[in-house]
């Protein structure tokens, strides 16, 4: 019982392979939890590459490129 | 052939899932709100710049009481700014290449600085009808001509914004087919229209944000009778 609580507080680089599927049982997959999870993908990219003193235009031009292969893949039918 | 041109204009779906809503709310992911800071990220100063600049510009002929139109015509500017130029990259699904889009866009906005002015200034805003100084015969068919041109703004916004950027994707693809096909044949014919196609590339681009500015130009220029 008290490794399936710090099992919880774990990033996924340390989560062992075979507690993997309880560790995704235990993430919170509410709207709010998703919702949540694209905050911080959001703030992680954005502090990474753009709230920095001197961004370039790297950080824009990454977004760009992965819309770009994202309309690449969704339209890929059409081609 | 012929008809294939046309579907990279067909509203992208994935299992039935209008995929135009992404389409549309992926230009707020590229503005992050400045945080209370002095000196911020080179992004938001920029955008802090660019958005001093616009709103000043649109803003200036307005009276004080049109300045509560300033956060949506704002919005409005930069949306349509950023569609259009992200529409510009290879695969990419424009949404303002739709009628329907830019119809809902316009018609009620134009319907708002019709009102408005109705409702305030009655008088005033039917006075558009009729210029000063027409002859005394005239005034019957100007009034008409004028309710007509009033009438058909909304149209003219949304077919204006459509067709400019419609035109501009058809003709792209149409003369990079023709440099593509004729690659083998005559290439150097084919380098020319490669040219063409670099040129009709930045007019794209100039299109792209012309035509974003002139709408909502033209909306401030109708609130401006109105308000």
């Amino acid at each position: 019982l008290p490794a399936a609580v710090f099992l919880k507080d774990t990033k996924l680089m340390d989560v062992k392979l075979g507690q993997l599927p309880s560790w995704l049982a235990m993430r919170d997959f509410t709207p709010g939890g998703i919702a949540g999870a694209f905050r911080r993908g959001y703030d992680r990219y954005y502090n990474k590459y753009i709230n920095v003193k001197k961004g370039g235009l790297g950080g824009v031009s990454m977004v760009l490129a992965g819309y770009v292969v994202l309309s690449y893949i969704w339209s890929y039918s059409h081609i | 052939m012929n008809l294939s041109f046309f579907d990279q204009f067909m509203s992208p779906s994935l299992l039935g899932i209008p995929l135009i809503l992404i389409s549309l709310l992926f230009p707020t992911l590229l503005f992050p709100s400045p945080d209370n800071r002095w000196i911020t990220n080179r992004i938001s100063t920029l955008q802090l710049w660019f958005f001093q600049l616009i709103t000043k510009q649109l803003m200036t002929p307005l009276n004080k009481k049109g300045h509560k139109w300033a956060l949506i015509l704002l919005s409005l500017m930069v949306l349509l700014l950023t569609i259009n130029l992200l529409g510009l990259l290879p695969y990419t699904f424009t949404p303002t290449t739709q009628l329907s889009m830019n119809l809902a866009l316009a018609f009620p906005l134009w319907l708002a600085t019709l009102l408005t002015g109705l409702r305030n200034q009655p008088s005033i805003a039917l006075g558009h009808l009729l210029p000063e100084g027409t002859p005394t015969p005239l005034i019957p068919a100007l009034i008409l001509i004028e309710t007509t041109s009033l009438l058909i703004r909304p149209l003219a916004l949304g077919v204006r914004l459509t067709a400019n950027l419609t035109a501009g994707h058809l003709l792209i693809q149409l003369i990079s087919t023709a440099s593509t096909v004729l690659l083998p044949i005559m290439p150097a014919v084919s380098l020319l229209t490669t040219i063409i196609l670099l040129l009709l590339t930045i007019l794209e681009v100039a299109v792209a944000m012309i035509q974003a500015y002139v709408f909502v130009l033209l909306l401030s220029l109708y609130l401006q009778e109105n308000i």
